[in-house]
């Protein structure tokens, strides 16, 4: 059961984990974008309907990373160029998306289509355990857990992650230093929500493989919390999508096995562990919080 | 001549801040620019480093005509400006901070090559930090050496210096000044900005004294005197020359104000209070010199019951107040000025006449205030300003919309018009000009002839040795020295305040300070 538990935590955790990838970036350049939830949404929408359409799931995952980059865009505009508040802008959005999605949705609803099949790693996958553990999942999950180190990497080794991180802690010192700071929170709002897309898109075309109005479920806000566990830390993000993918995926099994609890009681976890979760590290961590993050907490912007 | 500004006029809505200024800088010298604040110094350099577009006036270097539209503009021509707030990333490490600066980064930064050349920079000119820490964990003094090294890094060959001294205790200002005579002999042209005639005397080559926008005149050092440029740089009003008359204290009284062994734990990596004993008797200044951050914000808050001593005894009137609440304080004639007054003195939003009456509502605003008499509140208030000799605008203006200056004097004239028995009062005169800071020290004084008891927090040790009458040295959050003002110099107090120096002074808190 714990190997079980933990497979399903790593695919459970994918969609968590992207989401919480591209927030890591937007957040790392002074940006709370609220929306993610919204942006998960439309990925997962726009992916379903485009492989119902065509019968690929490639250009699923394409449609649905667009989707989830245009509607971040708009928080961009908002909140960048019209300086509107933080905060509400992403709530807006996420309604907003909710809304188009289910009405957009509706079609679809129990429509069957092409997953997103798994994909074993030659050679990898036939090894006892670890195969089957962490080689025998679709591309998406391969592809969320090979971004964490190459965000890792660009975040802290390469001029474009130094000019994203100067802005989020000072955006008037990245200002005097030239950097086009606008430019530079655009790309990374606009990175995040295509990466909140593909989060969708491996909920609607590979976990679910249905479509279902807001079927999100919460995950974009998880994504959010989990950034202030994994200290806006890319390699972080990944051990803590991985354990509350887990608490689904255990959910599910309890589930499955016919425990005599309340199916609305298990649907509770992920959020309670969200809770102490915040309980237990939100004292700790706040000092390394990006401090362009400050003004959105203490309302300034 | 090297950098020639040629009428160089500049305003912003409702201000002229320069008028026509003239200035003309040979190669390699240190030109000093003196003036008060709002004289328009740092207008005219933010001028020369393309962060304002002058609405007149021309720039040259070397004969040829600049058309600065940005700071990387400036920063092309070679012209870099170390700003008075400096513009580094608490978060980034050294190299990191560099990195930004250079113009021509690769994708992925040699970080080997520009920590190479933080050590170069270091070696050559006594620039010595260290490249791998964090800027959050650099002193200033090394945080100003950092924003240096950027400058020199990016290529430049002018450079502007905001203030850099207003931020240095005396002996890292002696540091600063060697750092800057390699400089010039290297043929690097600083444009120094300061409003402390002692410091001019000290460095520069030539000085320009700015008054109200427009230049009063230029001199060599060897030509000038304290005298002449205090008198161009304060125009016609009279120069202080008296030191305070100081009415003497009734001996033997009991002390308003006892700390005994008091402790108190930091908070996020800061220092708190480290067993601090200490008196402080009615019509009595107690300076306290330290370097920001080594516990003298811990003592303040301590005392004001803002936040609780984990060992020890404060007492006030002989009353032990170690558990009382800060509106308890307030009521037994405690006032505060605290550190950051628009944060924390002051509620930016509401009028003047709102914020004046905020530490005295239960006096204003009887019967739960469900009937407040403003127009007597008013009057009231504007008797205490008449009573100080003060001009402020309109009572019901905004506090956020005054200038520092206004807003310390309010505060001070708010806070000593109750009376208070004790005061504690936090860098009073920060961000203060000449004329500002006369009053504020004016107004200490007279609460100090008073009767009242002043605990005076400072990093302004000249500030320090004029008003306390006994002064105790923080570091580290323990007291490393007791003094009379005379019996030390600010050379000392500056070792002692940044632990360069130990002072062979006992703790021992049955006697805290030897009393006087």
């Amino acid at each position: 059961m714990l190997a079980s538990v933990l497979e399903g935590g790593i695919r459970a955790g994918t969609p968590i984990l992207y989401a919480t990838l591209g927030e890591v970036i937007a957040e790392r350049a002074g940006i709370v974008n609220l929306g993610v939830e919204g942006a998960i949404l439309v990925g997962a929408c726009a992916g379903f309907i485009t492989t119902a359409q065509t019968q690929s799931p490639l250009l699923g995952i394409a449609a649905a990373a667009l989707a989830g980059g245009a509607a971040s865009l708009v928080h961009a505009f908002m909140v960048v160029t019209v300086r509107a508040n933080q905060i509400a802008s992403g709530l807006a959005l996420m309604f907003l998306c909710l809304g188009v999605t289910s009405f957009v949705g509706r079609p679809y609803v129990a429509v069957k289509i092409n997953a997103v099949a798994p994909l074993a790693v030659p050679g990898l996958s036939d090894l006892p355990v670890v195969g089957r553990l962490l080689f025998s999942h679709d591309v998406l999950v391969y592809g969320a857990y090979l971004l964490a180190p190459l965000i890792w990497l660009i975040l802290f080794y390469t001029k474009w992650g130094l000019a994203l991180r100067a802005v989020g802690e000072r955006q008037a010192v990245a200002f005097a230093s030239g950097l086009p700071t606008a430019v530079v929170q655009y790309a990374a709002v606009v990175c995040g929500g295509v990466l909140a897309g593909v989060a969708g898109a491996h909920l609607s075309l590979a976990y679910a493989r249905s479509w279902v109005e807001g079927m999100s479920n919460g995950r974009g806000f998880i994504a959010v919390a989990l950034v202030i566990f994994a200290t806006w830390h890319p390699l972080r993000a990944v051990l803590g999508a991985v354990i509350f993918g887990a608490v689904f995926a255990l959910q599910l099994q309890i589930q499955a096995r016919g425990v005599a609890l309340s199916p609305y009681f298990l649907d509770m976890t992920p959020y309670l562990l969200t809770l102490v979760g915040l309980l237990l590290l939100a004292r700790a961590q706040r000092h390394t919080m990006p401090e362009g993050l400050k003004e959105v907490f203490e309302g300034l912007k | 001549m090297y950098l020639r500004l040629d009428g160089i006029t500049k305003s912003f809505p409702g201000v002229l801040a320069n008028c026509g200024i003239n200035l003309e800088v040979d190669r390699g010298e240190i030109h000093a620019l003196l003036g008060e604040n709002g004289a328009g110094k740092s207008t005219l350099m933010k001028v020369l480093y393309g962060f304002y577009q002058p609405d007149a006036g021309t720039i040259s270097v070397d004969g040829a005509r600049l058309d600065l539209r940005s700071p990387s503009d400036a920063i092309r021509a070679g012209i870099g400006m170390v700003f008075q707030s400096f513009m580094l990333i608490p978060a980034f490490s050294v190299v990191e901070n560099i990195a930004l600066a250079l113009p021509r980064l690769g994708v992925v930064p040699d970080t080997a090559d520009i920590r190479e050349r933080v050590r170069q920079y270091g070696a050559r000119y006594g620039l010595t930090v260290d490249p791998d820490a964090k800027v959050w964990q650099l002193s200033v003094g090394e945080q100003q050496r950092v924003e240096i090294i950027k400058l020199l890094v990016s290529g430049a060959r002018i450079l502007i210096l905001d203030e850099p001294t207003s931020v240095l205790a005396p002996h890292e200002i002696r540091g600063l000044f060697e750092i800057l005579q390699t400089l010039r002999r290297d043929g690097y042209t600083i444009l120094f900005i300061t409003h402390k005639l002692k410091e001019v005397m000290a460095i520069a080559d030539r000085i320009t004294v700015l008054r109200k926008g427009s230049v009063v005149g230029t001199l060599s050092r060897d030509k000038a005197t304290e005298q002449d440029l205090a008198y161009m740089l304060l125009g016609e009003r009279e120069l202080r020359t008296d030191t305070f008359s100081r009415r003497g204290r009734a001996d033997g009284a009991r002390p308003v104000l006892e700390l005994e062994s008091v402790s108190v734990p930091g908070e996020r990596g800061r220092c708190g209070l480290a067993g601090v004993s200490l008196s402080l008797h009615g019509g009595e200044i107690l300076g306290v010199a330290g370097v920001t951050g080594n516990g003298q914000t811990e003592l303040g808050e301590a005392i004001l019951g803002l936040r609780r001593a984990a060992h020890g005894r404060i007492l006030l009137d002989g009353v032990d107040v170690s558990h009382a609440t800060t509106a308890r304080m307030l009521e037994a004639g405690v006032a505060c000025i605290p550190e950051d007054p628009l944060r924390m003195g002051v509620a930016p939003g509401l009028t003047i006449a709102e914020n004046m009456i905020l530490t005295e509502r239960r006096r204003f605003m009887p019967r739960g205030g469900l009937f407040t008499d403003w127009r007597a509140i008013r009057r009231a208030i504007e008797e205490r300003i008449e009573n100080f000799g003060l001009t402020i605008p309109r009572l019901t203006v905004p506090v956020g919309t005054l200038s520092g200056g206004n807003v310390q004097r309010l505060l001070l004239l708010r806070e000593l018009s109750r009376r208070p028995k004790l005061l504690v009062t936090f860098y009073p005169t920060r961000g203060l000009d000449v004329a500002a800071t006369r009053m504020a020290h004016e107004l200490l004084m007279m609460a100090r002839n008073g009767g009242a008891a002043i605990l005076l927090i400072s990093e302004d040790l000249d500030e320090l040795l004029d008003l306390s009458d006994r002064l105790v040295v923080f570091s580290r959050g323990a007291i490393v020295g007791a003094f009379r003002p005379g019996e030390i110099d600010t050379v000392d107090i500056g070792l002692l305040m940044t632990g360069a120096k130990r002072h062979e002074w006992h703790d021992s808190p049955a006697s805290p300070i030897p009393a006087s």
